[in-house]
Parts: structure tokens; sequence; C-alpha cells
């Protein structure tokens, strides 16, 4: 019953972001803003955990996986940036998130549903938190505005992909979200041609290389290493 | 400069906010959210008061002697005369 190939997706999503996000650790803007990087990682990471326990060994699959095995969507393999950039980058796809785990918490399939009631709490924080610096950015001295377009018009490339299959459903109240805070923060709405896409088949950027061969490399080099 | 906030977090329903520590923001809405981030990630609680330091007006220092030393030999003011029931908890 359970879509192998969609909690795959899911569980690689947020396993590659919450590895993004964990870089920031010790280098954000200010203590604050370093915590609540980490723990929006972490929830991820938690995330990442139930999505790939549903379809094997999450170790396994986290740490011997070769990258065309992977699927997630090419948003989150992107590197943090600035922090606008990083913002970004989290409030589109926490808005996107948010929406789908809505409707994946009444699945027919009750361990994908329990999963998403769960996440769906965590993630209405993420996307509050980004939602409210794509504001306090957008709409603040030049700079930051700057900054947070540049983010914004960088990120927006890779937001087609996360509506591929039958996640289609999901774009229009995406649209309404993500307008709705754009307008609030005096953003353009970014006009790109076609989007970039491939990840969820396993075709990724250069970028997806790198963080593996950082996040594999103990178990590659010492399989079942244990601390 | 970024302004700074006191941090109360209530660790249960019935408990009172207590003083935890405190979180840079520009504003109410930052402190709230920063102070969640910092101090409730570990269950610590289950709501959260912000209060701007700048609206707090401490004690001098100086005038520790006259305000509290003579507190210091009025034991009988302690309510260690009563026997409290061992089910009344958080006294």
């Amino acid at each position: 019953m359970m879509d192998e190939k969609q909690a795959l997706a899911l569980g690689d999503d947020a396993l590659i972001l919450g590895h993004r996000l964990s870089e920031w650790c010790g280098h954000a803007p200010s203590l604050e803003i370093d915590l609540a990087l980490a723990n929006i990682g972490l929830d991820l990471l938690g995330q990442a955990q139930f999505f790939l326990a549903l379809v094997g060994d999450a170790d396994a699959l986290a740490y011997r996986r070769d990258e065309d095995g992977f699927c997630n969507c090419l948003l989150v393999e992107q590197p943090n940036g600035d922090f606008a950039r990083t913002v970004a980058r989290q409030f589109l796809f926490s808005a996107w998130q948010e929406l789908m785990f809505a409707e994946m918490a009444g699945s027919a399939d009750a361990r994908m549903a329990a999963i998403a009631g769960k996440a769906r709490k965590e993630v209405i924080y993420h996307a509050s938190f980004a939602a409210d610096w794509m504001v306090r950015l957008g709409d603040g001295t030049d700079e930051s505005h700057r900054r947070m377009a540049e983010g914004l018009d960088f990120c927006w490339r890779f937001t087609d992909e996360l509506f591929a299959g039958s996640w289609a459903g999901l774009r229009a109240g995406w649209d309404a979200r993500v307008d709705a805070v754009l307008r609030e923060a005096g953003l353009a709405r970014p006009k790109l041609g076609r989007g970039v896409t491939g990840g969820r088949e396993g075709r990724h950027s250069e970028h997806l290389g790198h963080i593996l061969a950082e996040m594999q490399y103990l178990q590659r080099s010492f399989p079942d290493a244990v601390w | 400069m970024t302004p700074i906030w006191e941090v109360f977090v209530r660790a249960k329903g019935g408990l009172s906010h207590r003083h935890v520590g405190s979180v840079h923001a520009a504003d109410a809405k930052m402190a709230v959210s920063a102070a969640r981030d910092v101090y409730t990630r570990r269950m610590e609680g289950v709501s959260l008061w912000v209060v701007p330091s700048a609206a707090i007006t401490a004690s001098d220092p100086g005038e520790a002697g006259p305000l509290f030393e003579p507190a210091a030999d009025k034991v009988y003011r302690h309510p260690t005369f009563y026997k409290v029931p061992d089910a009344v908890k958080h006294i």
C-alpha cells in the first residue's frame, strides 16, 4: 500500500536539508539563529529516520548509498549561501512540506499518516520561522532586501520539482502561501524560465556528491563504527 | 545594538514562570521565537514570557545592607513551625 518511492524521496529531502542546516552550526549570524537552524536540522533528521526506516535500514540508506540512488529534490542540496539564501530555501521548502504533510496526515497508509501528523507540527514552526525572516530581510535595509531577493531568485528555479507527479495538486496552495509572504516582504515573485529538475530521478547537481563525501566518509572507511 | 530580552519559562501547568536567561532580538515576536529555540529545545516548558531587559528596575547593590540584612535574624518569619502534609507539592 505504501508508496516506497515517495517515502524515500521524503526521507532523502529531510536528510539532505538537515545536513545542510547542520553546516550552519557555529557559523550563524547569532547564537539564537545558530540554535534555531540546528533545531530545524534535527527535526528534519528525525523525519529522515522515520521515512527511511519504512524503506529499509535507515543507516545503510543514509551512509552506504551512492549519489544516483538518492531522490531528494535539487532545492535541498543547494549550498547554504548567505543567511538570506538559506532562509529562502527553507521557506520555499517548508511551505511545501507543510501542505504535503497536511494532505499525508489523511493517508490510507497508517504509518505515513502517523509520521505526517508528527512532522507537520514541526514544519509549521519551520515555515513560520522562515517566513518571518523573509519579511524582516525583504522589508529591512537596502542590503537585506537585495540579498533576500538574490536568495529567492537563486532558489526559485528548483521549486518546479516539488510539484512533480502526485504532488502537482499542492501547487495552488503553495502559490497562495508564497505570494502572501512575498507581498508582505516587498519582494517580487521571480520570473524564471523552465525549472531545473532531476533530483527525484537521481540526477543531481555537483553539490550532492560533496555532501555525501562528508556525511558518508566515516561509515565507508570504518563500516559499522559506533561511538 | 539588538535589544536584550529576559526569558521566563513555565515548566508545566500550575507552576509559575521562572527566569531562565536572556536572548537578543529586534522585537517581541522574534524574542519569543528565539526563547523557544534557545530555552525549550529539551522539553523545558509549556509557556514562555519575554520581557525587555530595559524594563526591569533592579535594586541598588550599594543598598544591599539596609535592604536585606535586617531579615537575617528574623528566623521566626520562616513558616518552619508548621507541618506540611506530604501530598502538598511545590511549596
